[in-house]
């Protein structure tokens, strides 16, 4: 097309176009403040943060995994699972919390390498796969647990306080985690892989991409993230609970689409996931400070979801 | 027969940062093969979705019989009796070819589908289309060639006065392209009015009437369709085309060079059989033959796109494991595989990224991407190949179907592949990008690489290779030397041995 060239949209337009999150979240904020004495308040906003931290987190880990084309179903019960394991070796086993922290964590990250192996080499949709993990992992950890929540080590549990009297150390857990999350997507090989894989799988492959092992990666890095949030969250409670986290699968895809990530791959970053899961964390406290009943809470998420959707989709309809 | 059916006055349309049409006229009579003829991005894809329903026009009329119409969607398109063939074809091959006749409107008894008629109406249809097939036949069974004819009956079925047909002829054999320029003749006749596109002039005398050129969004030209090859070149470019295959002819063709690439006894079980070729230092090697025969399969298998169940694949001596496209990549082969955009290209992505999805491999370190080195890399890249784009940053998605496959063949010459595999290098690629991707395969063997072109171009294969290898029915039938060779000679083999086979 050797057409002459419009004039370009000023950066600020195209900017404000590309993070519609953003200015969603800034709206609702003002909002909300006009409308709730006690909205903008520290400790509130403080309280919403840590609200969205283990969302925040463990949708990091699944904007990898959407990334590429995939969806993970399994992280809430992968992220119970992981907790349980924690607390069960450090307690019932008498592991020392440091070495009881890292079999949780490898116990995420082998959830997320079986579920990839039923993907990449046993061609399992991703949706099925996940599926499965969801129930194996909340089963073995209610068997592990025999139904019943087990106390953290006290070392872990600080993790769920704050550091001096007000910043939350959830609310650091999940910028560090963000901040690794957009490393990876950005800058290193397996972060650019995904977005190949999820752009067009045949290209990338053709490429010399080796896809089976980078999805490997892509879910290994998700199961491991839903470990950290998983531990968090107990941490936050002081004991692991295996009934935890339950449906938070639903809430992390939807704070990536949100956050202007497609499902169908290829598209997606971690500063828009953040945003998405500070939207759903602002909503609910808001919601609840508003006094609307949790049940009408799940009916405006559910609109939400889909005019963040609707939008994206139809601002792209505009340009194409 | 000059009634005029159609007729759009200065059509206009914009996109954000392009003009893709600037002015476009064009006047289609009733019984007509009106052929549109231009370089792609030049416009005419756009034109016919705005004929089609798909894009709305920013200014300009369409007239249909002396009558002002506003076609705002695919159902009014319909309505009016515009039918659009694209490339991609609309059938749901999951379904029968009646179910797709059919579709969305099928004939109804007590409100359950009535199959019996639905299928009388499709053979009808098939009958008048000349095509010898059961209704019954679920259409992914059917060729590419056959789904094409059942295109063309899903339009009759429509009652379609205005025929739209986006390249038909780009994806079928010459013995195809026979048969449907049969049954375009016939519908002209029956009075059907034809727009045609195609990047192929030889085929403009033979099916067209008149013809229209686009150039950069502008109508510029409406000529007879017997108007000279090259004029029309030029009108299609604005400038001479002096060479239209600037391979030079090989004066010392005992200067070729070792052999690169070595195949021996490649053999997949009802594929390909036995196929043993070699390609040197500064040689292109053409394949060809006909559609299915084989060839791709050969290629994807060479570069270990796929399995295959015996023989040996050696580059510079050294065998390559089967089935692994990294190790391929490793000793320095490159495949520009057939479909560019569902297996050479991420067109969400950048110019920039596609350019490095090779390289990225290399430019990892510790894990790191170096992308600022890609990045450069790619401008290298895209600098070299005069790749016509706005920026590193554009998405591939909106690049001409020419400067996409600059951008395929381009990841390969930043990985410096040493061999290159190109499968249908100039498919959907309009004249002046072609020469380009020419002269560049001429670049590259004078550099002491190895290129093995498969096409069904026929004038392609013998003007740009050294060597031609004959496919048919998945065995290596013959080899020509190019430069004696005619197209008769390579059809002979593609299709005598073909029917001796069977």
């Amino acid at each position: 097309m050797s057409a002459d060239v419009l004039p370009r949209r000023s950066p600020a337009a195209a900017w404000l176009a590309e993070n519609g999150a953003v200015v969603a979240l800034v709206v609702l904020v003002v909002a909300l403040s006009l409308l709730s004495a006690d909205f903008l308040s520290l400790t509130n906003l403080l309280n919403v943060g840590v609200q969205a931290a283990v969302t925040a987190i463990l949708a990091f880990g699944s904007t990898f995994v959407i990334v590429t084309g995939g969806i993970d179903l399994s992280v809430g019960s992968v992220a119970a699972l992981s907790a349980i394991s924690l607390a069960w070796t450090a307690t019932s086993a008498g592991v020392p919390w440091p070495l009881a922290t890292l079999v949780s964590l490898a116990v995420g990250v082998a959830c997320g390498l079986v579920s990839a192996a039923l993907i990449a080499y046993g061609k399992l949709p991703p949706f099925i796969a996940t599926l499965a993990m969801l129930g194996i992992a909340r089963g073995l950890a209610l068997v592990a647990s025999e139904g019943s929540p087990i106390a953290m080590p006290d070392a872990v549990s600080e993790l769920g306080g704050t550091i001096g009297t007000y910043l939350p150390i959830p609310l650091i857990v999940m910028v560090v985690m963000g901040v690794i999350a957009a490393v990876i997507l950005n800058r290193t090989y397996p972060g650019r892989a995904m977005y190949a894989i999820g752009g067009n799988e045949e290209a990338a492959r053709l490429s010399g991409i080796k896809v089976d092992r980078q999805l490997l990666i892509t879910y290994a890095l998700s199961g491991g993230f839903a470990a950290v949030a998983g531990i968090v969250l107990a941490s936050r409670l002081a004991s692991a609970q295996p009934q935890a986290a339950a449906g938070y699968e639903l809430d992390a895809i939807a704070a990536v689409v949100i956050g202007g990530a497609s499902l169908s791959g290829g598209k997606g970053r971690a500063l828009g996931t953040l945003v998405g899961a500070l939207i759903l964390a602002v909503l609910r406290n808001g919601l609840n400070l508003l006094s609307v009943s949790a049940f009408w809470q799940q009916v405006v998420i559910g609109v939400v979801i889909a005019l963040a959707v609707l939008v994206d989709t139809l601002r792209r309809r505009g340009t194409n | 027969m000059s009634h005029e059916i159609l007729r759009a006055e200065g059509l206009r349309k914009t996109f954000p940062g392009v003009v893709a049409l600037d002015g476009v006229d064009l006047s289609l009579r009733t019984g007509e093969v009106h052929v549109l003829l231009g370089e792609n991005g030049a416009g005419k894809s756009t034109l016919i979705k705005i004929l089609s329903g798909a894009y709305h026009p920013d200014g300009g009329r369409v007239l249909m019989d002396g009558r002002p119409v506003h076609i705002r969607s695919a159902g009014d398109a319909q309505r009016l009796g515009i039918a659009t063939i694209y490339q991609e074809f609309n059938l749901v091959p999951q379904l029968t070819v009646a179910e797709n006749l059919a579709l969305g409107r099928p004939p109804r008894k007590f409100g359950f589908v009535d199959v019996k008629r639905m299928e009388q109406r499709a053979r009808k249809l098939l009958e008048r289309v000349g095509v010898d097939v059961d209704p019954r036949t679920p259409t992914a069974r059917l060729g590419i060639a056959r789904m094409q004819m059942v295109e063309i009956a899903k339009a009759l079925a429509l009652d379609a006065r205005v025929l739209i047909m986006d390249e038909p002829t780009a994806v079928l054999t010459t013995s195809e392209v026979a048969r449907l320029f049969a049954i375009v003749r016939q519908l002209r006749d029956e009075g059907v009015s034809v727009v045609f596109i195609t990047h192929h002039l030889e085929e403009i005398a033979d099916i067209g009437d008149r013809v229209t050129v686009l150039r950069d969004g502008r109508s510029v030209a409406e000529v007879p369709a017997n108007t000279r090859r090259d004029e029309l070149v030029g009108l299609m470019v604005g400038r001479p085309i002096d060479q239209q295959y600037p391979r030079p002819a090989p004066d010392r063709p005992a200067e070729r060079g070792e052999p690169l690439l070595e195949v021996r006894g490649l053999t997949r079980r009802g594929v390909y059989d036995d196929v043993s070729f070699e390609v040197r230092a500064g040689e292109v090697v053409g394949m060809a033959g006909l559609v299915g025969a084989g060839r791709t399969e050969v290629a994807r298998a060479v570069f270990g796109a796929d399995r295959y169940d015996s023989g040996q694949v050696f580059v510079r001596g050294r065998r390559l494991p089967p089935g692994d496209v990294h190790a391929a990549m490793e000793a320095g082969l490159g495949l520009v595989p057939e479909d560019r955009k569902a297996q050479g290209l991420v067109l969400g992505a950048d110019v920039a990224e596609n350019l490095g999805l090779v390289t990225m491999r290399d430019a990892t370190r510790a894990g790191f991407v170096d992308r600022s080195g890609l990045r450069s890399t790619a401008a290298r890249v895209a600098e070299q190949l005069g790749i016509r784009m706005t920026g590193l940053s554009q998405e591939v998605r909106t690049l001409s179907g020419g400067n996409q496959q600059k951008v395929v063949i381009g990841k390969w010459l930043a990985a410096n592949a040493s061999v290159l595999i190109l499968d249908e290098p100039t498919r959907g690629v309009d004249v002046g990008a072609k020469v380009e991707i020419y002269q560049l395969v001429n670049a590259l063997t004078a550099a002491g690489d190895a290129v093995l072109m498969i096409s069904s171009d026929l004038p392609e294969v013998l003007g740009m290779s050294d060597r031609i290898l004959v496919m048919a029915r998945g065995r290596l039938v013959g080899e020509l030397r190019a430069a004696e060779a005619t197209q008769d000679d390579v059809m002979a083999l593609a299709t005598m041995e073909a029917s001796h086979v069977r």
